[in-house]
């Protein structure tokens, strides 16, 4: 049997987490936007797929930065276009 | 004024032949051009019908003249169907997706899709009238196949006429398909193709009308021919001949088919040629805009001006003009100017009166205008020292490419700038030539010295440091000028001071030392300690620290780590401790003291300064005698086979990487005896301070070139198994492969010298295929991010005002006014502790 490989944990792949209603509002509010103002990602992104995200979920992503060390990233799942 | 209304929206189509006729105003039947007496005819190609292009006729549809008549379309009915070719592509997935004999969907699904996908899941049998489907091949630019059977336009078009408008809604497509095969073609106007007339009389028409002419001679042969109802071969001929013609009325670079071209050889530029690319209509008619007011020459270097001056020759001056309006404050000024006249600087050239009558000045009128002029007039005057103008040179690469610069009126032909502002330009001055602009009004002037002036862009955004800064004959006059032995009495110190045009208190001694003089210039709560240039190639020397209390030099040498370009230490502190305007007088001031002080002491350079003494020769010909010896060595046991492999690499790429190492090591060690062996000079203090050259230049000078490489390897091109025809073959001699034993300056054997060149070939095509990289990439870049913007709650947003990033850069951090890209409140807090005192 072949071991599946979690895209995930590995260490060059960011965190990602998908974000509750509320902390959605917060963070539109917050930036006085429409949800699909927001950056996107396909739902066919592995690590999408991975952490079970559908359409319309927004995905907070931490990552390693050049010029500032650490930031954080939305962006919101979309359908992706065949 | 007419009734103006907001466009809602804009829809492209196809036109279809209704519109076609619609819009024309002259059926076009006749190949010929003009009649024997040289008037064009009634059906022709060039009928006058379709517009004016003689100044004085009058338009015989609409009566009006060159400039309002604007032309009228003309229409050519084809004898046979025609693909048009650039939808030909579109052409091919439509019959793949319709069925060959009732024009239906072939699809059992009603609902809508894209033909995208459609194309993937149609169906081979008609469900509605149960036809099979043939296969359909598509050869570009314009053939198609059904089950390797010709399929003709017309055919093509009889199966899109019997499609329902219903199908064609499902896959989205708005347009009737059977327009896409062209029935009846659009005649241009003649006003977008006009023929001028040579001196010699001779009519020379435009490349279109050309293609035109083409196209009704064949028209009418192929219509002559089925009316006579000749053989299928030969209407099958023209007619091919005939949708070559019209293809490349629309595009004369299809692949597949040969360009058509003129008598001469040279293509024919036809509709999509008018268009695309950096000549066509878009980039370089509709994108690109051509100014006023500007000016352009060669540049020169001027120390004795600012760094936010420009130097402007008088006759520009004299051209290039700023609208004043008249009041009480200017009057007196004003008439004094119009007194000039224009051809006096400073002068005038126009005066517009209160109620908009302009007038040009001239030696006749200029004193009766002078009496009239009253508040309210506007007149155009020359352009004055302290005015403000854009300078630019290209490729403006990035924002210091144009700044604003005060304009100082001087003598002769070319444009003056200071020294230090060159490296924001990346200008020389071989031939160098740069733009000038003057903004005309108050509003241009005063937003381009807000954001454009020299002193607001002395730290590049490129790195955070200071770009515009003191560089080669500055950096060694500072260093000669802060040298420990350098003393001065107070006399000689006094003369420096004001040759560089400085006005400051002497202290009361009877020596100066010169870094005590420097110190004139530095303010006076500066405190810093950094290495200085010099530290690399002298790290013992005790001044090659620098230290500076209360702005005072204690210690340590003035060089490139100190005010240079990209590292200038000092220049970087006064930039973040002061305004503007006092960084930019440092500047001036420093620089100015540099090149005082090589006039003073003076600077001279020399072959004899590569010198190398009798025994530093012979160690050098020893190093290389040495390292020659070892390769040979190493060949000799590769050659019995001795030779250990490295991991990775074959035994012959190991044994290169050897003998690489083995010469390497030798030249280094050259460059090592250059600098302990050559006596302090004016070139190695160029080398030394990075005022220009470097030591490695020095060391080729003086002691040995080294290995001559191409794409990094040893040369090994050239005949079978050897470089040169004087070699034995499989040779692997440092010599025979590009190695250079001796220096410049002893000279070059033939050999060596052909190496060198072939180093320096390689060079020159890797910078010109740099560039050309390069700058496409940024014109991609550019294309890319021209419309993001940083919005007032840090966001940065594209058009749409969707977020691209949610901090600018991620650490929200202006590169301009960062300290190499990083920024911490420590800098912060000190800086402005700076500023309050």
């Amino acid at each position: 049997m072949k071991e599946e490989m979690k895209i995930a944990t590995h260490i060059i792949v960011p965190k990602h987490e998908i974000l509750t209603p509320d902390e959605i509002k917060n963070l539109l509010d917050a930036y006085k936007i429409s949800i699909n103002q927001l950056p996107r990602i396909t739902d066919d992104d592995v690590v999408i797929s991975e952490i079970g995200a559908n359409v319309g979920d927004v995905i907070k992503i931490t990552r390693s930065s050049h010029t500032a060390g650490m930031t954080i990233y939305y962006r919101l799942v979309v359908r992706e276009q065949s | 004024m007419a009734d103006m209304k907001e466009v809602q929206s804009i829809e492209f189509g196809v036109l279809s032949p209704k519109i076609i006729l619609k819009m024309a105003t002259v059926r076009i039947a006749r190949a010929e051009l003009y009649d024997p007496d040289g008037y064009p005819i009634d059906g022709g190609v060039m009928d006058p019908r379709m517009g004016v292009i003689d100044p004085g006729l009058r338009c015989r549809t609409c009566g009006g003249s060159v400039g309002d008549c604007g032309g009228h379309f003309g229409y050519l009915e084809l004898a046979r169907p025609i693909v048009h070719v650039l939808y030909s592509k579109f052409v091919y997935r439509l019959l793949k997706v319709i069925c060959r004999k009732c024009g239906k969907l072939l699809t059992d699904n009603r609902e809508k899709t894209s033909l995208k996908d459609l194309i993937k899941t149609a169906n081979k049998k008609c469900t509605a009238c149960g036809e099979e489907q043939g296969e359909i091949k598509f050869e570009k630019p314009y053939s198609f196949w059904e089950d390797k059977s010709p399929l003709n336009a017309m055919a093509i078009r009889e199966r899109f006429e019997k499609t329902p408008d219903e199908d064609l809604e499902l896959i989205r497509v708005r347009i009737r398909p059977e327009w896409l095969i062209i029935t009846i073609m659009p005649v241009p106007p003649v006003t977008v193709r006009p023929s001028i007339t040579l001196e010699t009389g001779e009519r020379s028409e435009d490349d279109l009308t050309h293609k035109l002419v083409d196209i009704v001679r064949i028209n009418q042969r192929l219509k002559e021919n089925i009316d006579i109802g000749a053989p299928d071969f030969i209407i099958e001929d023209l007619w091919e001949l005939l949708q070559y013609h019209v293809s490349t009325f629309f595009d004369n670079e299809l692949t597949g088919v040969p360009h058509a071209r003129h008598r001469s050889g040279r293509g024919l530029k036809t509709l999509v040629q008018r268009l695309k690319t950096k000549e066509g209509r878009f980039r370089s008619n509709l994108a690109g805009k051509r100014v006023n007011f500007c000016a352009r020459t060669v540049i020169s270097p001027d120390n004795n001006i600012d760094i936010d001056e420009v130097g402007v020759p008088e006759i520009i001056a004299k051209e290039l003009t700023l609208p004043i309006r008249v009041t009480d404050f200017n009057i007196a000024m004003i008439k004094e100017v119009v007194k000039n006249g224009p051809n006096v600087w400073p002068g005038a050239n126009y005066a517009t009166r209160a109620d908009g009558r302009k007038k040009k000045i001239t030696e006749e009128s200029k004193n009766e205008i002078s009496e009239e002029i009253t508040n309210g007039w506007i007149v155009e005057r020359h352009l004055q020292n302290g005015d403000t103008v854009l300078f630019n040179r290209q490729p403006s690469l990035h924002r210091m490419s144009i700044m604003a610069h005060r304009v100082r009126v001087m003598p002769y032909r070319t444009f003056r700038l200071n020294l230090c502002v060159s490296p924001p330009y990346n200008a020389d001055f071989d031939g160098d030539e740069m733009n000038l602009h003057v903004p005309q009004t108050e509003e241009a002037q005063a937003e381009a010295m807000l954001l454009m002036e020299v002193q607001n862009q002395i730290r590049s955004p490129r790195f955070g440091g200071p770009i515009i800064a003191p560089k080669n004959d500055h950096i060694s006059g500072l260093f000669v000028l802060t040298k420990k032995d350098s003393v001065f009495t107070k006399e000689e110190a006094a003369q420096v001071l004001a040759y560089a045009g400085i006005d400051t208190k002497l202290p009361d001694k009877e020596k100066l030392t010169g870094k005590e003089i420097f110190s004139l210039l530095l303010p006076e709560n500066l405190n810093m300690e950094f290495h200085s240039t010099w530290y690399k190639t002298s790290k013992n020397d005790d001044d090659s620290i620098v230290v500076i209390k209360n702005g005072k030099l204690l210690k340590g040498v003035i060089d490139k780590s100190a005010i240079g370009a990209e590292e200038g230490a000092i220049i970087d502190k006064i930039e973040k401790m002061s305004s503007p305007s006092q960084v930019s007088d440092f500047i001036n001031k420093v620089s100015r003291l540099g090149s005082a002080m090589l006039d003073v002491r003076g600077f001279t350079v020399g072959i004899s300064d590569n010198d190398l003494s009798e025994e530093a020769r012979k160690l050098v010909t020893r190093a290389i005698k040495k390292a020659e010896e070892e390769v040979a060595e190493l060949i000799d046991q590769f050659n019995k086979g001795k030779l250990e492999g490295l991991p990775d690499r074959s035994l012959n790429a190991s044994l290169e990487v050897y003998i690489m190492q083995k010469l390497a090591k030798a030249v280094n060690e050259c460059g090592e005896i250059v600098s302990s062996h050559i006596p302090e000079n004016d070139t190695i203090y160029m080398a030394r301070t990075g005022a220009r050259g470097s030591l490695v230049n020095v060391t080729q000078t003086a002691a040995c070139i080294g290995q001559e490489t191409v794409l990094g390897q040893r040369v090994h091109r050239g005949y079978l198994n050897r470089t040169l025809p004087h070699f034995k073959k499989g040779d692997l001699s440092p010599i025979s492969h590009g190695f250079v034993g001796t220096s410049f300056k002893a000279g070059l054997s033939p050999f060596e010298f052909f190496w060198d060149s072939l180093n320096g070939r390689e060079g020159l095509m890797d910078k010109s295929l740099r560039t050309r990289h390069s700058g496409y990439m940024e014109r991609r870049l550019v294309n890319a991010l021209q419309d993001l913007k940083v919005k007032y709650d840090m966001t940065v947003r594209d058009l749409t005002n969707s977020v691209v990033q949610f901090l600018p850069g991620e650490d929200c951090i202006d590169p301009a006014k960062s300290n190499w890209g990083k920024f911490d409140v420590e800098t912060f807090v000190n800086m402005e502790a700076a500023k309050d005192d």
